[in-house]
C-alpha cells in the first residue's frame, strides 16, 4: 500500500513538474547542439527540390524577383531562406530584383545581400538590383505588370531604376522567370492572385513553418512550383546549393528540441494514464 | 571568441533576455521590452510611410508638380479619421464605401480564380489504384468531400451523412496536427535565431568554424 502510494506520488510529481523546468531543458537541448554538432542529415523534400531545380535551370538572361515581405519577428526563418536563394541565383549568374512589399524588409536583407554579393563578386545594379520597399502591396504587384520601373522609380540607394544596367531588358512580368515571395503571413497568396493567375508568372513561396501547411493545397494544384517551409526549408536549400550556413546549424538544435518535446509528450501521456489507472484501482 | 563592442548589439541582448524572462514570470523588464517594441515599431512605420508614401506620392506631386486631382483621395483619407469624432463620423462612410468597392472589385474575380476555381479544378482527379498518385487522389477526393459535408449544417449529422461528417473531422484533425507541428517548429526557429544572435553577434563565438 505504501509502495503504491509512493508510485502514485512519483507520477503526480512528474505530471505536475514546473513548466519552467521544461523550458530550461528545452533551452539546453537547443543551445548545446551549437557547441557539439553531430552533423545530422538534412533530407531534401520534393517541394524544395522543385524550387532548386527551377532556379538551376535558369540562364544568365533570366530574371528572378526575390520579394522579402517579412518583418523582424520572422527573420530567423526567412532570412536564411532569402540568403540561400539569392546566393543560388548569383552563383548561376541569374539576374535578381530584390524588392519588398513590407517596410521592414529591405533593412533586414541588406546585410545579407551585400555579403552574398561580395562572396560571389556581384555588383549592385549590374548583376542584381536592390529596389527596396514600395508602398501599396497588391497595387505594386499589379503595377509591375505594366512597368517595373514605374512601380519602383528608384532603387534602395536612390539611383533611378531606369539607369541600372541590370534593368536594360527587364520591363514587366514578361521578362520575369520566377517570383520567390518570402513571407510570414499570407502574402504569397497575393502574388498568386495578382501575378501568377493573370500573367502566368511562376511563383515559389518561402514561408514560415506556421504558414507552410496552408501552402500544400496550392502545391497540389500546381499553382506554386514548389515551396520552402520554415527553417527546415532553408536548411534543405542550403544543402542543395552546398553552402551550409545558419539554417543548417539551426536544424541540429531544432532536431534535439523536437526529440525532447516528443519525450515530454510520451512521458506526460504515460503519467496521465498511470494516474488514471491508480485512481481506478 | 570576441565580444562585440557595438552598443546596439548589447541593447538587443538586453531586450532578448528581458523578453525571455517572461517565461519565468511577468516582470518590469518584460514590460519595458514590450512597450519599447510597440513604440519603436509604430514610430518606424510612421516615419517610413511618410517618406515612402506621403511625401513622394502626395506632397511632391501636389505641391511641386501641381497634380491637384490627388486632393480627392487625400480628402477621402481625412474622412477616415473622422470616425473618431462622433458628430462627423458619417463622413468616414464615403471613404469606406470607396475602399470596399474598389477593393472588392479588384479582389473578388481574381481570388475566385486563384483560390476557388483552380482549387476546384485540382480536386477533379484521376481516381484509381494503379499508382501511388492515383491512391493519393482518392485520399484528396474523400478528404475534400467529407470536410465539405462536415461544414454543411443544413442537415443533421446523422446516419451515413453523420458518418461522412465524422470522417471529415478526422481529416481536419490531421490538418490541425500538421499545422501545430509546423507551429512548434516555427517557434523553436525564432528561439534559435535569438541564440545565434547572442552567441555569434554579441559573444563573437565562431560557430561555423
Amino acid at each position: 500500500m505504501a509502495k503504491q502510494q509512493q508510485e502514485k506520488s512519483f507520477w503526480q510529481k512528474l505530471i505536475g513538474i514546473d513548466r519552467r523546468v521544461i523550458y530550461l531543458i528545452i533551452a539546453l537541448a537547443m543551445i548545446l547542439p551549437f557547441f557539439f554538432q553531430m552533423g545530422l542529415p538534412i533530407p531534401v523534400t520534393d517541394e524544395v527540390k522543385r524550387v532548386y531545380d527551377y532556379v538551376e535551370g535558369l540562364t544568365p538572361t533570366d530574371c528572378v524577383v526575390l520579394s522579402a515581405d517579412f518583418s523582424p519577428s520572422v527573420a530567423p526563418e526567412l532570412s536564411p531562406m532569402f540568403e540561400a536563394v539569392f546566393r543560388h541565383c548569383l552563383k548561376n549568374k541569374v539576374k535578381v530584383l530584390v524588392i519588398s512589399l513590407l517596410p521592414q524588409g529591405p533593412g533586414l536583407v541588406e546585410p545579407v545581400v551585400q555579403q552574398a554579393a561580395r562572396d560571389h563578386r556581384a555588383t549592385n545594379g549590374v548583376d542584381y538590383a536592390f529596389l527596396g520597399y514600395q508602398y501599396g502591396f497588391s497595387l505594386v504587384i499589379m503595377r509591375m505588370m505594366e512597368n517595373i520601373e514605374a512601380a519602383f522609380p528608384n532603387d534602395y540607394y536612390g539611383t533611378k531604376t531606369s539607369d541600372l544596367p541590370v534593368m536594360k531588358n527587364i520591363h514587366n512580368y514578361e521578362e520575369i522567370d520566377l517570383i520567390v515571395s518570402l513571407t510570414g503571413s499570407s502574402n504569397h497568396r497575393v502574388w498568386l492572385t495578382y501575378a501568377h493567375e493573370p500573367y502566368n508568372v511562376p511563383v515559389a513561396p518561402g514561408v514560415t513553418a506556421v504558414i507552410a501547411a496552408d501552402v500544400y493545397p496550392y502545391l497540389q494544384s500546381k499553382q506554386f512550383i514548389g515551396m520552402l517551409g520554415g527553417l527546415k526549408g532553408a536548411a534543405e536549400y542550403e544543402t542543395l546549393i552546398e553552402e551550409k550556413k545558419m539554417a543548417s546549424m539551426g536544424m541540429e538544435a531544432q532536431n534535439w528540441a523536437h526529440i525532447v518535446i516528443i519525450l515530454f509528450i510520451i512521458i506526460g501521456n504515460i503519467g496521465f494514464f498511470a494516474i488514471k489507472r491508480q485512481e481506478r484501482a | 571568441m570576441e565580444l562585440s563592442t557595438n552598443l546596439w548589439i548589447w541593447l538587443g541582448v538586453f531586450f532578448t533576455f528581458s523578453v525571455l524572462s517572461f517565461l519565468y514570470k511577468d516582470n518590469p523588464f518584460y514590460k519595458l521590452a514590450e512597450h519599447v517594441t510597440v513604440g519603436v515599431s509604430i514610430g518606424y512605420i510612421i516615419v517610413l510611410n511618410y517618406y515612402q508614401a506621403l511625401q513622394p506620392k502626395f506632397l511632391v506631386p501636389v505641391f511641386q508638380e501641381g497634380k491637384l486631382v490627388l486632393l480627392i483621395p487625400a480628402l477621402l483619407g481625412i474622412f477616415m479619421v473622422f470616425r473618431i469624432i462622433p458628430k462627423y463620423s458619417w463622413l468616414s462612410r464615403y471613404a469606406i464605401c470607396f475602399t470596399v468597392g474598389a477593393g472588392s472589385g479588384m479582389a473578388i474575380p481574381r481570388s475566385m480564380q486563384a483560390s476557388v476555381l483552380r482549387q476546384l479544378e485540382a480536386t477533379m482527379l484521376n481516381l484509381g489504384f494503379g499508382s501511388t498518385a492515383e491512391i493519393n487522389n482518392i485520399v484528396i477526393f474523400i478528404g475534400v468531400l467529407s470536410v465539405l459535408i462536415y461544414f454543411f449544417f443544413s442537415k443533421e449529422h446523422k446516419g451515413v451523412f453523420g458518418g461522412v461528417a465524422k470522417l471529415g473531422i478526422w481529416f481536419l484533425m490531421v490538418g490541425f496536427g500538421a499545422t501545430f507541428g509546423y507551429t512548434v517548429m516555427a517557434r523553436l526557429s525564432l528561439f534559435i535565431g535569438r541564440v545565434l544572435f547572442v552567441l555569434q553577434d554579441a559573444l563573437g563565438i565562431n560557430l561555423a568554424g
